[in-house]
């Protein structure tokens, strides 16, 4: 009976040891949590604010109780983040086009067709992946400026096009298409592009949407390139949109007004991201990196 | 050529363009650039052929303020923040309750404009004449004086990068090891705990061995992403890094080729290209360090 | 060690959101496994065998009921401190550490005055893998084994703390058929020189025949019956048992009991003595058929099989619940091919009766005399 005893105590350490540290558990990841969500409700805080009440707060308050939208009015009136986001939005929109027709086309000749010298360009293409973006666009910047193509879309849009990686990314996954399926359309004399829109496409459709979003976001965070590639406030994107509104916009350091247009500039991705909440983290995981 | 090759070759034709002219053709270009002395981008003419460019960059006391502030980000932030997220995956692997939320909060980052958000760890570090700013509100309530993290000194501009730059590459981290700690196989914890193994052991002993791949490519890609830094320097001490003293590497490139500085396209080239060749000394370090460490399953 | 059950009971909250149903994995167990025997845990896929064995491991905590293992309550208690040894069905062996390294695992787990040194949990290492003849391994990786050599390296983990009890699940089913039955011998040698308490789950019916002391045969969470293999063999105590049970198959047919006696269709085959009148299943061993010229049970020949020393007839009867009876008769019988019926004799002691809708077993008395 002795032993009965010793179990029972044992029993009655393990439980307590097991509260205790889902206590810490639960602390830490809350902590964490409200770092990361901390700045987000400051610049939301912060973007309902009067200039008047921000400004007269010494010490900032973590509430504010006469909520204004004035700073939203200001954003879009003084400052030109309306054309911002537009320019954003078309440069985002063209380029995820232009770059899903080039990547379906390319991946499917590599997972699909048979010629002469295949390995040898999708190798070359996969040692492309290893170059990095800043090694290259030294030359970019100096090609789109001897075309004269600085300030204009197309020069903001060419050289963001492609990806190699999404290239590989989707050619894995047509690879993945049984044969057969071929083989028979081709029995049905389907031709290669009909089977490639009929077939191919609807089946990786996964793919093609996780490579888009993905893109999607790197268009929309995009900064280098276009800081480059435009001087003129007419084509800049949100990125430098919001640069030049803390440089230089509204005329003194209206940063409830800077902070209106953090929130309209951040809110699209994030309500990309909470609808499709699970395509994007699976694509990200397979395959993304910030920058 | 035969039909068949000739089709393929016009379903690849437009990959081919768009690589050939913006990436190919770039890469030759750029070692080019790096050789040619005295290049004048007005009459695109030069001098000579040399390593001048080297030299002078290596000289140019702005790259070597950049070489070491990127040096000093990628040995803070990479380690730091691969510890952080594993604490944090291993707590959210751990809990049933609240976990999708939490993982989701965690990501939000991710999708956020570096830029913007930026602006918003500015203005919480910031000191103005209006007020300390929220920081220093807490650092007050310790009883230390207001530091100005944004103008003043030098390790407190480091930390807030640093502490951005961790902010900011975490949620990919943190989704990364979420989804390997997932994927370890039940069993093995099920035969260690039958075998009464304790908790920090089965953490050392099996874990963190199963996990060791992704930890290691995370570690990989983290020296690299920290190695290019540049728009989160950007936004928080605004476009002028080389007067805030915080240029990055990647930064200096582009002061070189573009803006107020701008207009030599040889020095940027000879910048990117050392670059270019620390990121490949330093991935295969850790390649080669990495077969020592890491288990990879067959 | 014997192992004691009582009552229990494993209750799963439902997998589907719709209904609030609960999924009862394991519905009131109460048995006991003896001390130093070995007990197969038999039955299909879902009938909650694998929910019993985690929940004797400790993995698993039951909703209701208790596990002692000799005197003592374990129910409560966390796997650690069961001293019990678990193989699991995909052997769980750590890629990353040698075959000496995981089988020294739980040895470098002990603490306090258990300790060892690293020469004793060597000898003692060396000593299970000698006892599972896997020595001469010891500095492989569990990738650079084979099925078989895996799950030795997995058995002399689990024995290497020298647990109280041994717990197997699915040992086999990962091998290819050859190594199969090796392995079978294998544990069976293993429990009878280390007469540890060891409790192997199965699915099938040949592996757990041959090997174990006592089988459980479960379906659905509940005890369909325990005994030693031959014993349930012989003696089903309900439909589920006798058909899981068997190769090949049992035959069934409808019958009914008339005037005490049992009839098939027409053909009035056994005296039932004891069995109420009515109608019900019959089931018979494929080797309870005797061919006899005059035999009372009328069957359609559909062809001759030979394989090996059996002979089996594949017939047909109106009253047969399958498409085919199969019946196995020895090679000295002779069968006249051109005709186009086949007569059969029944072994009462090969024919079981049971009740249409609840499958439970009806009782006949034995008749001496009447069989072969």
């Amino acid at each position: 009976m002795q032993d009965q005893m010793d179990y029972q105590k044992i029993g009655k350490s393990a439980k307590a040891r097991r509260i205790l540290r889902n206590i810490f558990v639960y602390t830490m990841l809350t902590f964490w949590a409200l770092i990361v969500l901390f700045p987000f409700y400051w610049m939301v805080l912060t973007s309902v604010k009067s200039y008047s009440t921000y400004n007269a707060e010494y010490i900032p308050k973590f509430f504010t109780l006469a909520p204004t939208l004035a700073n939203y009015a200001d954003a879009f009136t003084s400052v030109s983040l309306g054309r911002y986001l537009l320019n954003t939005l078309l440069f985002t929109v063209v380029t995820t086009a232009l770059m899903l027709f080039v990547t379906t086309l390319a991946a499917f000749a590599f997972a699909r067709l048979e010629f002469r010298g295949k390995n040898l360009i999708f190798t070359l293409f996969l040692a492309l992946m290893m170059i990095p973006n800043e090694l290259v666009i030294i030359t970019n910047f100096v090609t789109v400026t001897n075309a004269d193509l600085r300030n204009t879309f197309t020069g903001l849009i060419l050289p963001s096009v492609t990806s190699v990686f999404y290239i590989y990314l989707l050619r894995e996954n047509f690879a993945q298409i049984p044969d057969t399926l071929y083989y028979a359309a081709k029995v049905d004399g389907t031709s290669d592009l009909r089977y490639l829109r009929r077939v191919m496409l609807p089946i990786c459709r996964p793919t093609l949407i996780t490579i888009g979003i993905l893109k999607i976001i790197e268009c929309w965070n995009s900064y280098v390139w276009p800081r480059l590639i435009t001087d003129d406030a007419d084509y800049y994107l949100v990125s430098n949109g919001i640069q030049e509104i803390r440089e230089n916009g509204f005329g003194r350091e209206n940063i409830p007004a800077m902070m209106a247009a953090v929130v309209v500039i951040s809110l699209p991705l994030i309500v990309l991201f909470l609808i499709f909440r699970k395509k994007v983290m699976e694509g990200v995981s397979r395959g993304g990196m910030k920058g | 050529m035969e039909k068949r090759t000739m089709k393929a070759w016009l379903y690849l034709l437009p990959a081919i363009l768009f690589l050939g002219v913006f990436m190919v053709y770039p890469l030759v270009d750029v070692l080019i650039y790096s050789f040619e002395e005295g290049y004048n981008s007005a009459s695109q003419s030069f001098f000579g052929v040399g390593g001048y460019n080297y030299s002078y960059v290596l000289h140019d006391p702005y790259f070597l303020q950049a070489l070491k502030n990127t040096f000093l980000l990628v040995v803070i932030t990479v380690p730091a923040s691969t510890a952080l997220a594993l604490l944090v995956s291993v707590g959210l692997s751990s809990i049933k309750p609240l976990r999708d939320l939490f993982q989701t909060i965690y990501f939000l980052p991710y999708v956020t404009n570096t830029l913007a958000v930026g602006l918003v760890f500015m203005i919480l570090f910031k000191k103005t004449a209006y007020s300390d700013g929220l920081i220093n509100l807490f650092l007050h309530w310790f009883g230390s004086p207001s530091i100005d993290f944004i103008e003043g000194p030098y390790w407190a501009k480091m930390f807030v990068l640093c502490f951005y730059t961790i902010w900011v590459v975490l949620p990919f981290k943190i989704l990364i090891l979420t989804s390997a700690l997932a994927s370890v196989n039940q069993d093995y914890y099920n035969a260690a705990r039958v075998d009464g193994t304790r908790r920090g052991r089965i953490f050392r002993r099996i874990t963190l061995p199963m996990i060791s791949p992704m930890i290691f490519y995370l570690v990989i890609t983290g020296f690299i992403g920290a190695f290019k830094a540049y728009s989160d320097a950007v936004a928080l001490f605004g476009t002028d890094l080389n007067a805030a003293g915080m240029n990055t590497i990647v930064g200096y490139v582009y002061d070189m080729l573009y803006g107020d500085s701008g207009g030599y396209p040889s020095y940027a080239s000879a910048a990117a290209i050392l670059l270019f060749a620390i990121v490949l000394t330093i991935t295969c370090i850790n390649l080669l360090v990495s077969k020592k460490h890491v288990h990879y399953s067959k | 060690m014997k192992i004691v059950l009582q009552h229990l009971t494993k209750k799963f909250p439902s997998r589907s959101k719709k209904s609030r149903e609960e999924v009862i994995a394991v519905n009131d167990f109460t048995f006991e496994i003896p001390d130093g025997k070995l007990v197969g845990l038999l039955g299909p896929s879902g009938c909650g065998k694998s929910t019993t064995l985690n929940l004797i491991c400790g993995l698993l905590t039951p909703t209701d009921g208790q596990i002692f293992f000799g005197e003592d309550d374990v129910t409560k208690l966390a796997p650690e401190n069961r001293g019990v040894g678990l193989v699991f069905q995909n052997y769980a062996l750590y890629p990353h550490l040698t075959v000496l390294k995981n089988i020294m695992f739980p040895l470098e787990n002990l603490r306090g005055t258990q300790k060892l040194t690293k020469d004793e949990m060597q000898r003692r290492a060396l000593e299970a893998a000698k006892l599972v003849q896997i020595e001469g391994l010891m500095d492989r990786k569990p990738g650079e084994l084979s099925g078989g050599q895996q799950q030795r390296v997995a058995i002399a983990r689990a024995l290497v703390k020298m647990p109280r009890v041994l717990l197997l699940d699915e040992p086999l089913s990962n091998l290819d058929a050859r190594l199969r039955l090796q392995t079978r011998e294998e544990i069976r040698r293993i429990q009878r020189e280390t007469q540890i308490t060891t409790v192997f789950v199965t699915h099938d019916q040949d592996e757990a025949m041959s090997i174990s002391d006592l089988i459980v045969v479960m379906k659905d969470g509940i005890i369909q019956q325990i005994g030693a293999p031959q014993e349930v063999y012989d003696n089903p105590a309900n439909l589920f048992v006798a058909k899981f049970l068997g190769t090949p198959p049992i035959n069934l047919f409808d019958g009914k009991v008339e005037n005490g006696m049992l009839c098939i269709g027409n053909d009035a085959v056994l005296p039932a003595d004891g069995a109420a009148e009515g109608e019900v299943t019959v089931a018979i061993r494929p080797e309870g058929f005797l061919l006899k010229e005059d035999g009372p049970m009328h069957c359609v020949l559909v062809r001759l099989e030979v394989m090996g020393r059996d002979v089996s007839i594949v017939s047909t009867h109106a009253c047969s619940e399958g498409e085919n009876i199969r019946s196995i008769i020895n090679t000295e019988n002779t069968l006249d091919l051109n005709s186009k019926i086949v007569r059969f004799a029944l072994k009462p002691q090969k024919v079981f009766l049971f009740h249409k809708e609840t499958g439970e077993r009806i009782y006949m008395q034995k008749h001496p005399g009447n069989a072969d």
